[in-house]
């Protein structure tokens, strides 16, 4: 019986958020709050293996209060349980002082029902650093396998896991050993439409909340805003495109207009390295 | 082992989550059903909220409830061409609690409501089309959803699905709407700056005024449009029976555009910018076009029950009322474990007896009257334009002179005693 733990968070759906004009900040009001994409997708490979291995997926997230319903989604994709830790400390955490936090967490959880494996998504779309799942391998001392796109099998009696590791130019097949961390890309897996009975159960869950008190063996100074030493130098919006044109005529001569304007970029064509 | 409830309601909006609401609360277990991503992602109406009627339900509401404006104005603008003819009243009674009426957005509001019905303990689910109601021995005893797994039962299944209820359809409750009986309403929401907006429509911060607009809004197609103040953004909109649209073959769009380009109201949204474009059908038919309401173990309630005074722009009020006299009725058809056609219609009685039924009653023949007689707005609003502009032109000409122009302007003695006829009967299907 496999216990799998994956780790999620609440993000903004940047797809619709604005950025505040003046602090370049996401304007966290302008969006509605979604489960990470990313995180749909670990959440859903932990189901996954569920099925195929028997035994049990239980969530971990930390947020503020609202951050519920992001665990309410993950029972809705199948998720047995759902813990979420939530204390003012924890605010204005950076991705170190965040895998800190989850991994007292995640040893609290591991006293419950010893845990196989962690599952996180590669990435969040909100800080895109993806740092935070590798960042809870290393301070559990098990190994990180990022950017997976197959678990081919996990043997726990063996002790080990074999999974396709996502490259630029094609995968890698990794084996490790038992408890690892994958971080998943989208690909790994389609999330199909929850079932009615999970909904049901989804809708009436209430996840067990630890405030910093109920974990045990805390360094406050490694908590929030206080154990986060990343400095944000400035944030800017990236230049929208400028200028384009819209082509007209019949499509032959868009055909040969576009041409003219794409063999007139020699930038396009230089080759990369070489000598001019 | 489906799941089983006591009560299924179809649709969160004003008439569903006002019914699983006032369920909830009473300890009834209930399970909300909401096609949309979030309650109000689906649902339009030009913007206000009747007080009194969510008071009833949730009183002092507006202490919380994300409303924009209060409405201490109301004018009407009869329209023509290039001028027209207002008249309005103003009141700071209006401006204080409990307030009059309020201008909402729905996205907002509907989700708000939803989860007061929540923390009651009503179950809501969103995202999850209903397809069919399940029928058994003549009587609903659940309802199939579009999800795997996706049958739950109930006692009782109230169907709040909306204008062109497809459920209640399926049940043999009503036929295809005609043309004549559904209207078809576009509406615009645009960005405009808190001061600006309140610098020309003439309010205090934390002030609304609507506008309801007759006449050349809609190119004297029987239907009306609206220009309403939010907080930050106006909502416009206009408003016809879709038999009118496909008469004179107009688009929707093309109207709503010709209202924002009219000359009397492209000052009030100058500078402004669209954020959002939503268009809604809106049950119009009145009492005529009533549908069977009630059947064994299922309730109609809201739009789904044309439950619209089109007359008086009200419908959400109507649809709160609706769902919560199902709600009353559920909890008494609980006590004595009957479900039947014959005791549900304690809801259709109740309904029939409050204001809502005497209102649709009272006004049963209005909009057909209108949409029979096109000549009220393609003819007498310009008429009463012309009359104003001639009195009130300083021209040298004396009063007296002025009233036999306009009298003789309106037509030959025929052509008065028509408009005489027609003024008798707007009075008949009005009083």
């Amino acid at each position: 019986m496999l216990h799998v733990v994956a780790c999620i968070k609440q993000v903004p759906d940047t797809k619709v958020a604005k950025l505040n004009p003046k602090t370049n900040t996401i304007d966290r009001a302008s969006a509605p709050a979604i489960l990470n994409p990313y995180d749909t997708h670990a959440v859903e490979e932990a189901v996954r293996l569920k099925k195929r291995y028997g035994g049990t997926v239980t969530v971990l997230t930390m947020g503020p209060p609202p951050a519920v319903k992001a665990i309410r989604r993950c029972v809705e994709i199948g998720a047995d349980e759902g813990y979420m830790i939530s204390d003012r400390a924890f605010a204005g955490a950076d991705t170190l002082a965040t895998s800190y936090a989850l991994t007292k967490a995640l040893h609290k959880i591991s006293q419950i029902r010893p845990i196989d494996l962690i599952i996180c998504g590669k990435m969040t779309i909100d800080g895109d650093t993806g740092q935070v799942g590798p960042g809870i391998a290393r301070r559990l001392d098990i190994p990180p396998l990022t950017s997976v796109n197959k678990v081919v099998e996990i043997d726990k009696e063996g002790g080990s896991a074999v999974v396709h590791r996502k490259l630029e130019d094609g995968y890698e097949v990794v084996k490790s050993t038992l408890p690892c961390l994958l971080t998943v890309e989208k690909e790994i897996n389609e999330v199909p439409y929850s079932p009615m009975p999970n909904l049901i159960k989804a809708a009436r869950y209430q996840p067990t909340i630890w405030a910093v008190s109920d974990l045990e063996d805390v360094d406050r100074t490694q908590l929030g805003l206080k154990g986060s030493p990343t400095i944000v130098g400035s944030v800017w919006a990236p230049p929208k495109p400028q200028g384009g044109e819209i082509l007209q005529g019949p499509v032959n001569s868009q055909v040969d207009q576009l041409m003219d304007i794409l063999l007139q970029k020699k930038e396009l064509f230089a080759v990369k390295g070489g000598a001019s | 082992m489906p799941d089983k409830f006591d009560v299924i309601v179809v649709g969160a909006g004003p008439a569903g989550i006002s019914c699983a609401y006032h369920l909830a609360k009473s300890g009834v277990n209930v399970i909300l059903i909401e096609r949309g991503e979030y309650p109000g992602s689906k649902n339009v109406m030009g913007g206000v909220l009747y007080r009194k009627m969510m008071d009833d339900i949730i009183p002092g509401f507006y202490k919380e409830a994300p409303l924009e404006r209060p409405i201490v104005e109301q004018r009407f603008m009869m329209l023509d061409k290039e001028s027209a003819l207002t008249f309005g009243y103003k009141g700071l009674e209006w401006a204080e609690e409990p307030y009059n009426n309020f201008t909402v957005l729905r996205a907002k509001f509907d989700q708000w409501f939803a989860s007061k019905a929540e923390a009651e303990g009503a179950l809501l689910i969103n995202e999850t089309v209903v397809l069919e109601c399940i029928v058994e021995d003549g009587r609903v005893i659940g309802v199939r959803t579009d999800r795997p797994d996706g049958e739950i039962y109930a006692d009782v299944v109230v169907l709040a699905d909306g204008v062109n209820s497809l459920l209640a359809k399926q049940l043999g409750f009503h036929k295809e709407f005609k043309p004549n009986e559904v209207a078809l309403a576009t509406m615009e929401i645009l960005k405009l700056d808190k001061a600006i907006i309140e610098d020309r429509f003439n309010l205090e911060p934390n002030q609304g005024c609507t506008i309801e607009i007759f006449g050349d809004a809609t190119k004297g197609i029987l239907g009306t449009g609206f220009l309403y103040t939010n907080k930050d953004t106006l909502s416009i909109g206009v408003g016809t029976l879709l038999s009118g649209l496909i008469k004179h073959k107009i688009k929707p769009y093309e109207l709503l555009e010709y209202v924002k380009n009219h000359p009397m109201i492209k000052p009030y949204i100058k500078g402004s910018e669209p954020q959002e474009y939503l268009a809604h059908l809106i049950p119009e038919g009145g009492y005529h076009s009533m549908p069977k309401i009630v059947g064994n173990g299922v309730i109609v309630v809201g739009d789904a029950a044309q439950l619209v005074n089109a007359i008086h722009r009200e419908g959400s009020n109507m649809a709160m009322t609706s769902g919560i006299l199902a709600a009353e009725t559920i909890l008494l058809a609980k006590m004595t474990g009957d479900y039947s056609e014959n005791m549900l219609d304690h809801y259709r009685m109740k309904l029939m007896d409050s204001f809502v039924g005497k209102d649709l009653k009272k006004y049963k023949d209005a909009t057909h009257h209108f949409d029979k007689f096109p000549q009220y707005f393609e003819k007498y609003i310009p008429l009463m334009n012309q009359a104003a502009s001639q009195m009130f032109t300083v021209d040298g000409s004396s009063k007296k002179e002025k009233q036999n122009k306009i009298w003789k302007d309106i037509g030959s003695a025929g052509e008065k005693m028509k408009i005489a006829r027609d003024l008798v009967r707007a009075w008949r299907v009005m009083k």
